[in-house]
């Protein structure tokens, strides 16, 4: 689904990424993981065409990504930071993002899960951080494809409302087979529930990638917190 | 009084051709088919009736009192041989003719009707083409020009003539005439008491009217549009100009009215309109400008040497890319109580007098002077933030150089 | 990228900016003609306005725009959309949205007047086109700075300086250097040097309506040239359709290259 060859990116005096390789297979959740800074969302809006790599390949559903932005089509994406334009009120904003992409959807259901009804003639700049993440997580869900892209997609949401996200992604799982899903996130937890392989980032390249039995495995941790921080702490170490 | 002789002129025609003056009819079938032989034929105070034709005669003297009337415009045609028809008697009308073709001539002033040394002459409906003098009075006095129409085709200043020329005249009335495509319209030289009244001086390759050594003169109501320059009045005085209007006398030497060397003269109620520059003053002293109308020009009044005690009052400036221009920093002319479109100054006590006074020189009109190229920058923020400076604190332009009752609203 | 046009567009409409830019002008307009009663002079006054404040207007709407609309740059990358036409279609929409308030703002008040009946209309006509061109022009200007200037507040100092140096300091190098370099030929310098500031430019062509008079003065054949046939007015258009086309050109360029 997911080809990624010798991609370097370099922001300023910031090398970011080193010559990462990654080959994501169809189908199940992946977790990009990694210290701050460590090339996650650069990664992701790699992939996405955000940003333009200097150097290296990247190809999607097979296809070289260079100039191309027809592929997006096939992929939802829930940025890290949802921000929206501020004069837009909500149905407004799921009304242009549908126009834009001329795609069926499924808005109704999502924005009754969420309880987002009461906000949907509110003005985008008034909501909350939280409020302002359901509507992320609605636009972000409403289309169907086969390609899933969550950039930290729990930040801010109260319990309930993670409790919804994470069975849209079970949902989005089961729903077909070979559909894949790319999440980062900080919260543990949150991962080990949902992932079923983790990528870890560290110095612009894949440390580790396996399962999360594997990396405890590796780490000789028992717990899946810890042996993240490990290694962490392992690789600050050494 | 000039009314006066003309009238006279009028009756004795009249009373000659009831007693004793006879008509005699040129044409192709007529027994006298020539003018040379009619005047010949005829005596003092007969009318010469001409009919519609075409006449080719060049040199028709006329050496005694006679009246050449034309019947629907016949042409006489000159060939390009010389003069056409010259008057060398007292009392000579001629009316409605159509006179084509004066040799062109580098050592002598062809016309197509010259006036010698004579008196209470009429020439009028005459209409002319291709020609290199127009009509030509010399040493001539109290006669009338009226209703002529002279179309030239001047093309290099130096081998075309004027249209109406006064040389050596005086008291002499220049009325409703169409001068154009000549070198200048109306041309006066040594000529005294003139009278020149709604003509319409247009397209002439010099000057629409040219004023030499020519003093008492007046002239209303007349239009001069694009020539090489308006109207030139050099070294003559006490000119009235009332009422006239000047009109797009564009490039780099035109103006609409040229001043040189001009003493006492009056300048009320013109109209100077897109000229690139409205009146040109060089050393001109005690001149009266009041209620004239400077619109859209260039330079509405560029004033060069030495020019003493000219007043400038009640006169309109209206959008002109620059008011007045000095290439000096002396200043002994009056400018009072003018409207200028310029002018940002206030009036709090409501008297109809802006309470700041109004300075009509720039700074930039300074620099343009200077450095042509400059004119390019006209209207940039840059130059006005330089003249507003300028304005508060004059450096380069003349102290005293200002209308301290600027009025608000604009004059007639 | 019409869709996008008309995004930004309606979010422009929505914005108190668009409003606060259109009643700018329609008091002015109301003020220049009601107050004054003279229209040769009012369309004077309004080229100074049109000279100085529209390439500001654009410049500072434009940098405001573009980093204010920066989550919704962002929202619009993530679909299906083409770089460029996300970027002209925003572009566009400000321009058009500036443009439209001035024409209005301007043209209401004006047509109310009876500006038909007058002779100064093609005047009108051309300090419009000319405003429009401008905004068009300084818009496009300050989304090149925005775009290639991540920080918010060099990106605003760099196009005020930008409009400080194209609407008074070129100008004034202009002149010293005309002044400097007197004694040599200098008429078609100071066309191209009029050539390369748009709000020279722009000024030119207005010149050619209002100061023909004083124009002609000058006896430089290429000036005369310039000035004294329509080559001036179809150079001046032109080159304004060129500094329209450039920026525009550099923005889609950039907006290839830039990551987010």
């Amino acid at each position: 689904m997911i080809q990624v060859q010798g991609l370097h990116k370099k922001f300023s005096k910031n090398q970011v990424l080193t010559g990462l390789d990654l080959d994501i297979e169809n189908g199940g959740i992946f977790a990009i993981l990694g210290p701050n800074g460590s090339g996650k969302t650069t990664l992701i809006k790699i992939i996405l065409g955000m940003v333009i790599a200097d150097k290296g390949a990247v190809s999607v559903f097979g296809k070289p990504i260079k100039n191309k932005w027809k592929y997006r089509q096939e992929i939802k994406y829930l940025p890290q930071i949802a921000n929206f334009p501020s004069n837009l009120r909500v149905r407004e904003l799921i009304r242009m993002i549908k126009d834009l992409r001329q795609q069926t959807s499924e808005e109704e259901q999502l924005i009754e899960l969420f309880g987002l009804k009461p906000f949907l003639d509110k003005k985008l700049a008034t909501l909350s951080g939280g409020t302002k993440q359901k509507v992320n997580i609605v636009l972000a869900f409403m289309f169907d494809s086969p390609l899933l892209i969550l950039d930290e997609p729990t930040t801010g949401l109260d319990p309930s409302a993670l409790i919804s996200l994470k069975e849209l992604i079970q949902k989005e799982k089961e729903k077909e087979k070979g559909k894949t899903i790319l999440v980062t996130s900080h919260i543990m937890q949150f991962v080990e529930e949902v992932a079923d392989e983790i990528v870890y980032l560290l110095e612009g390249k894949i440390y580790f990638r396996g399962s999360i039995s594997e990396l405890m495995e590796k780490t000789t941790q028992t717990d899946f917190e810890h042996a993240i921080a490990a290694i962490a702490t392992k690789t600050t170490n050494a | 009084m000039k009314h006066l002789s003309g009238l006279l002129v009028f009756l004795m025609l009249i009373s000659g051709h009831t007693l004793s003056a006879k008509t005699i009819s040129v044409c192709a079938s007529c027994s006298v088919k020539s003018i040379k032989s009619g005047i010949e034929i005829a005596d003092a105070f007969d009318t010469l009736l001409i009919k519609k034709g075409t006449y080719k005669e060049f040199n028709i003297l006329i050496n005694k009192p006679l009246t050449l009337l034309g019947d629907k415009f016949p042409v006489i045609d000159g060939e390009d041989q010389g003069e056409i028809i010259r008057i060398a008697s007292d009392n000579v009308t001629i009316d409605g003719l159509f006179i084509i073709n004066v040799g062109t001539s580098y050592t002598s002033d062809y016309a197509a009707i010259r006036v010698v040394k004579s008196e209470n002459f009429l020439i009028q409906n005459v209409v002319l083409e291709k020609l290199f003098f127009g009509i030509y009075l010399e040493k001539s006095n109290n006669g009338r020009v009226y209703h002529n129409k002279i179309i030239g085709d001047a093309v290099d200043e130096y081998n075309s003539g004027n249209g109406i020329q006064l040389w050596y005249s005086k008291n002499v009335e220049v009325d409703r005439n169409i001068v154009q495509g000549v070198r200048d319209g109306i041309y006066l030289e040594f000529s005294d008491n003139i009278t020149i009244n709604n003509n319409i001086s247009t397209n002439n390759l010099r000057y629409g009217l040219h004023f030499m050594f020519s003093n008492d003169d007046i002239y209303t109501n007349n239009t001069f549009e694009n020539n090489g320059a308006g109207v030139a009045v050099m070294f003559s005085k006490r000119i009235k100009m009332v009422g006239n209007t000047f009109k797009k006398n564009w490039g780099a030497a035109a103006f609409g009215m040229l001043l040189k060397e001009i003493n006492d003269a009056e300048i009320y109620g013109n109209t100077f309109e897109e000229n690139t520059i409205g009146i040109n003053i060089e050393g001109s002293n005690r001149i009266q400008y009041k209620n004239n109308n400077f619109i859209k020009n260039g330079w509405a009044i560029k004033v060069l040497g030495a020019c003493y005690t000219n007043t400038f009052s009640k006169n309109n400036f209206l959008y002109n890319s620059f008011d007045i221009s000095y290439n000096s920093k002396l200043n002994d002319n009056v400018f009072d109580q003018n409207y200028w479109s310029n002018y940002t100054g206030y009036d709090l006590d409501k008297n109809g007098i802006g309470d700041v006074p109004y300075r009509p020189v720039k700074l930039f009109s300074y620099i343009v002077n200077r450095t042509p190229e400059t004119i390019v920058l006209l209207r940039s923020l840059f130059m006005d933030i330089i003249d507003f400076s300028e304005k508060v604190s004059p450096v380069f332009t003349p102290d005293n150089l200002l209308d301290a009752n600027p009025l608000m609203k604009r004059t007639i | 990228m019409l869709k996008i046009l008309k995004y930004s567009f309606y979010d422009l409409m929505r914005s108190r900016w668009s409003y606060v830019y259109f009643l700018f002008y329609l008091a002015l307009g109301f003020v220049l003609l009601f107050l004054n009663n003279d229209v040769s002079k009012a369309v004077i006054t309004l080229m100074n306005v049109i000279i100085v404040l529209v390439p500001l207007i654009g410049t500072i709407f434009g940098v405001m725009y573009y980093y204010d609309s920066k989550e919704f740059t962002e929202l619009l990358l993530a679909q299906p959309l083409k770089r460029s036409s996300i970027f002209l279609g925003q572009y566009l929409g400000v321009a058009c949205s500036l443009t439209l308030s001035l024409v209005l703002g301007l043209g209401i008040p004006f047509l109310l007047y009876g500006l038909f009946k007058s002779d100064v209309i093609f005047d009108f006509s051309l300090l419009l086109v000319t405003g429009a061109f401008l905004t068009l022009i300084f818009t496009a200007i300050a989304f090149n700075i925005a775009i290639s200037n991540e920080n918010k507040i060099k990106g605003f100092g760099y196009a005020v300086l930008a409009w400080l140096f194209l609407a008074v300091i070129y100008d004034g190098l202009f002149l010293m250097s005309l002044i400097i370099f007197e004694e040599y030929p200098l008429d078609s310098f100071s066309l191209a040097a009029t050539m390369l500031n748009p709000i020279d430019l722009s000024r030119t062509l207005i010149l050619l309506k209002l100061d023909i008079s004083a124009l002609l003065g000058y006896t430089g054949a290429v000036f005369k040239q310039f000035f004294g046939t329509n080559q001036g007015l179809i150079i001046a258009i032109l080159m304004l359709i060129l500094w329209t086309v450039l920026p525009v050109w550099r923005l889609v360029y950039k907006s290839k290259k830039k990551d987010f």
